[in-house]
């Protein structure tokens, strides 16, 4: 970890983060093209994103109620009216030869998430897809390009935050809060894989205690949370030794290469621009109605944020329980369908089988990231599996093995239990026969635990439940053995 | 009645032809024939493209709403239709035959018009001679050794020179009104917002403006009212509200006319004849019950510098899609992108268009901005306010439309300067947004001598009173009756 290197002492990392989502709207940001993901190149395009001479930009509704959402659910202050800007710079990947963004007046400004304060939230237009043929897959030495525009035109939100963060894991845990928020408002896949949720960094450090921000290197191209943390974690390990050295940093855009881990500097060609901003002609103003503002205000779902808080306070989940379902989007979802189905159970008990149980078993079941909303253990299924627990109708390792025959196939726990015979042995003169089986066959244990040594009363329980087939409450089983021991 | 022979058809304005089409004097096919003889065979250059003779398009429908019937419209290569190429004057856009049709030419295809041909003109519309055309400089129908005024030169030759009953053109800061003045013509521009630009390559698109070159007054209100109104693909557009009557007002009893001494007697290089015809075109608005009002539009002399920062600057980025790479001309066999971006554009470009990129880029650039284009705009907010204010005043007001008469080929293009001082007159309306109106208000000798040429009055309206300027000149057309035609 970085945290023990030895520069932490003398430097303190700056980092602010530069996100772009790509809004899950039906049309492109400016034409009527459908939005499309890994479909046959240049089929989702139009005059207006093709830029033919004499096309214009118009507006799509539904994004501005998206980005309205996003912003409010950033907690910002929406401008009365936000003015479209024309950036220019020729690309292949841009048609008109300007992007049409927001500039001097975005749509909201001065919002927080968390610990982190936004800065601001704009709307503008998503590049074309460049395919280089080369082995760099960059465009310096590639024999040819290829340009796809059905990804041209797709809204974006930008959302840049305040520098606000000190360490690159907690810059990844922000990130995955502000995906957890998007996600629950519904208007963003989110994927950082498919590009669908990027993240750029401005990375600095300064002597510690000192005011002033030190020079900034903007890091692009971390497609996954990992890769963000590891890019940061690289570039303040690049600086710290430049300034260890009593080099100077130089302000420069680097790129994230993830096979190699490197941070290699963009060519001056490809981000040193005069954008020559001006105000759009082409778009009217954008000033949201106050229809517009409480709508998008009254659609918000319930945000990570004071889910959290309702976790902690009303179903008295702990703390690490309550951050990793308001946080998690699946892993909530999921809780809250468990909950809704649950009848009567305690909530901190299906919470313990979501986040211990069901996790665990998932992960063993599949690799990481299992989904559990796309796993065969139905929200319902696993709500009456606690129940059946928390009521002791079966013991808990009865239950784990409902739950791995769950994660196999499916099914209803009730018919699971039926059928594999795992009730809670109820029938204590059976249970307590089983108990002086154990005893007999392992006699030198008995002495022991009879001796005071409650260590030794393992292989006795081990023995009861093997015969049981776990059907049996361990608690249950410690009490029947103490009992004929003598020492109840 | 008979019907008309050819050269009476020729003569007939839009509405004159259509009168006899309803009352069954003229087989409505007949005049679209006609016209498709005289473009095929003209001698203007003031055609890019013309439909061939004996291949007149369909109309779309046969509905009663099909106001039009059948006529010939004569259309600005500015604007993009399905599958005929569209210049738009330059070498850049040389072979590119549009995927669609610009909202204003498919509204008059609705209305029953049938596109007669594309003309040319200056390169994107920049330029007031039509000199600056990729294919060659349109002629002046009263004198082929003069200009046609521009940047809509071709639209405005050919309606005078007998080869359309009309046409449309586009204005950004005098490019319909100007060779309408030019040309002996009337041309509109209407109020920012009233037409659709979707598909009128873009020049300046703060201040372009569809609108229509015709032989009278009432013409241009038939072609306004087939075009103007909102369209979904231009957030800018919102149309006039309530329509457009046709005129019908044969005096200017009550009305207030505004003239500016000031910015009139400014204006460098204001011809003898013109100002002459301007003081007569006064004297016929008191003849007719108007009365003059001094008015004073202090910042109006400085609408041409403000306008040469704002256009180029939005050309700049506006011509910037021009890059070889989805269509159009492309220089390949070079060594990169850049290398092809530069080969593709120094030789598809004109020396004009090259002038404006390099005008704008600059007054856009970082460290320039405010001094340039927010001083621009500044200045636009202050003239758009001058005319406020005079409007509190009077109900229109009036200038000469051009400072000249029809100039000689050559004659300026050595000097952009002089050139852009054409439009001194036109760009302070453009700037403000408000409609204007030039209508042929008599003849004059140009300052070497020679045959009398058109000379134009232009009538400014408040933003989208279109109905009271088109009837006061309509009133004004029918006092000054200009009878004359070119040779
Ligand atoms: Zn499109």
């Amino acid at each position: 970890m970085t945290t023990e290197n030895g520069w932490r002492q003398r430097y303190e990392p700056v980092i602010g983060l530069e996100i772009h989502v790509q809004l899950s709207t039906r049309t492109k940001m400016f034409c009527g093209c459908e939005l499309s993901f890994g479909e046959q190149p240049n089929l989702h395009t139009c005059p207006i994103c093709l830029a033919h001479p004499g096309s214009l930009p118009v507006t799509n509704e539904q994004a501005v109620r998206y980005a309205l959402q996003i912003a409010l659910a950033l907690d910002c202050e929406i401008a009365p009216r936000s003015i479209f800007h024309r950036k220019n710079y020729f690309y292949p990947d841009n048609p008109k030869a300007y992007q049409i963004s927001q500039y001097d007046i975005p749509l909201a400004t001065a919002g927080r998430l968390g610990d982190v304060r936004i800065h601001r939230v704009h709307l503008e237009e998503d590049a074309a897809k460049l395919v280089h043929v080369s082995a760099s897959g960059r465009i310096h030495g590639s024999g040819s390009s290829l340009v796809d525009f059905n990804r041209g035109g797709t809204p974006l939100v930008e959302i840049v935050t305040e520098p606000d963060l000190d360490d690159p894991a907690t810059a990844r845990e922000w990130l995955q809060l502000l995906r957890t928020t998007i996600k629950q408002i519904g208007v963003s896949d989110v994927n950082m894989e498919e590009g669908s949720l990027r993240c750029d960094a401005n990375v600095s450090l300064r002597p510690v205690g000192a005011d002033a921000l030190g020079v900034k290197a903007e890091l692009k191209n971390m497609n996954s949370f990992r890769f963000l943390e590891r890019g940061i974690n690289a570039e303040l390990e690049r600086q710290a030794a430049l300034l260890d050295a009593e080099e100077q940093v130089e302000q420069e855009t680097l790129h994230f290469d993830p096979r190699s881990g490197e941070l290699t500097p963009l060519r001056s060609k490809e981000y040193a621009h005069d954008y020559r901003y001006f105000p759009e002609p082409d778009l009217v103003p954008l000033a949201p109605t106050e229809a517009m503002l409480s709508e998008a205000r009254e659609s918000l779902p319930e945000l990570p944020a004071s889910r959290r808080e309702r976790y902690l306070a009303e179903l008295e989940l702990a703390d690490k329980q309550a951050t990793q379902l308001a946080f998690d989007a699946d892993l909530g979802a999921y809780f809250e369908a468990a909950l809704a189905a649950a009848d009567g159970t305690t909530p901190k008990v299906i919470a313990n089988w979501v986040t211990g149980e069901l996790v665990a078993s998932l992960r063993e079941a599949k690799a990481d990231d299992a989904d559990p909303a796309s796993s065969r253990v139905s929200p319902d299924a696993l709500a009456k599996l606690a129940g059946m627990v928390e009521r002791k109708e079966i013991s808990t390792g009865a239950a784990r093995r409902v739950l791995a025959t769950l994660v196999a196939e499916g099914g209803d726990p009730t018919r699971i239990v039926e059928r594999e015979g795992l009730g809670q042995l109820d029938d204590s003169g059976e249970l307590e026969a089983i108990v002086a089986r154990a005893v007999e066959s392992d006699p030198e244990a008995a002495a022991r635990v009879r001796d005071g040594n409650m260590k030794a009363i393992g292989p006795l329980v081990g023995f009861v439940m093997r015969e049981t087939k776990g059907r049996a409450d361990g608690g249950e089983v410690t009490r029947l053995i103490r009992e004929r021991l003598g020492l109840g | 009645m008979a019907s008309p022979t050819t050269s009476e058809l020729l003569e007939l304005t839009a509405a004159g032809a259509l009168r006899r089409i309803d009352e069954g004097e003229l087989p409505a096919d007949e005049v679209f024939d006609a016209y498709a003889e005289v473009a095929a065979a003209e001698e203007l250059n003031a055609y890019l493209w013309r439909a061939e003779p004996g291949t007149r398009p369909t109309p779309p429908s046969a509905d009663e709403s099909e106001q039009l019937r059948g006529l010939p419209v004569a259309v600005k290569d500015l604007f993009c239709t399905e599958g005929i190429k569209t210049t738009a004057g330059s070498r850049i856009l040389e072979g590119y035959r549009p995927p669609y049709t610009a909202t204003a030419v498919r509204r008059l295809s609705q209305a029953g018009a049938r596109v007669l041909g594309k003309t040319n003109m200056d390169e994107f519309a920049m330029g007031s001679s039509n000199e600056n055309s990729a294919y060659g400089p349109v002629l002046n129908p009263w004198d082929r050794a003069r200009v046609p005024g521009g940047s809509s030169g071709g639209s405005a030759a050919a309606v005078a020179g007998r080869l359309a009953p009309w046409a449309i053109g586009t204005d950004t800061g005098g490019s319909i009104r100007q060779p309408a003045s030019l040309c002996g013509i009337v041309g509109l521009k209407p109020t920012y917002g009233a037409i659709s630009r979707y598909g009128m390559v873009a020049f300046a698109s703060s201040l372009d403006q569809c609108g229509p070159l015709t032989r009278d007054v009432t013409d241009a209100a038939l072609l306004l009212r087939a075009m103007e109104g909102r369209d979904p693909l231009d957030s800018t557009s919102v149309g006039i509200d309530g329509g457009v009557e046709l005129p019908s007002r044969e005096d200017l009893g009550g009305l207030r006319v505004g003239v500016a001494r000031d910015f009139s007697h400014h204006a460098e290089g204001v011809e003898p004849g013109v100002a002459e015809t301007f003081e007569r075109s006064l004297a016929t608005i008191e003849q007719l019950g108007g009365s003059i009002e001094e008015i004073e539009l202090p910042h109006a002399e400085h609408g041409i510098s403000a306008y040469y920062v704002l256009a180029p600057a939005e050309a700049s980025a506006n011509l910037a899609r021009y890059d070889g790479v989805r269509y159009g001309l492309r220089v390949d066999g070079v060594a990169d992108l850049v290398a092809m971006y530069e080969r593709t554009r120094a030789r598809g470009f004109g020396l004009e268009v090259k002038r404006r990129i390099m005008l704008g880029t600059y007054a856009l650039s970082s460290g320039y901005y405010e001094a340039y284009y927010g001083s621009a705009q500044k200045v636009r907010t202050l003239i758009a306010r001058d005319f406020e204010r005079a409007f509190e005043r009077c109900d229109l007001v009036v200038t000469p439309t051009s400072p000249s008469v029809a100039f000689e080929l050559g004659a300026r293009t050595a000097d952009p300067l002089a050139m852009y001082l054409s439009d001194y007159f036109t760009v302070p309306m453009s700037l403000a947004g408000i409609p204007a109106i030039s209508i042929p208000a008599g003849l004059a000798e140009p300052p070497g001598g020679g045959t009398p040429l058109p000379v134009g009055l232009q009538l400014a309206a408040p933003a989208f009173a279109e109905s009271r300027l088109l009837d006061a000149a309509h009133a004004l057309e029918l006092a000054i009756d200009f009878q004359e035609r070119p040779a």
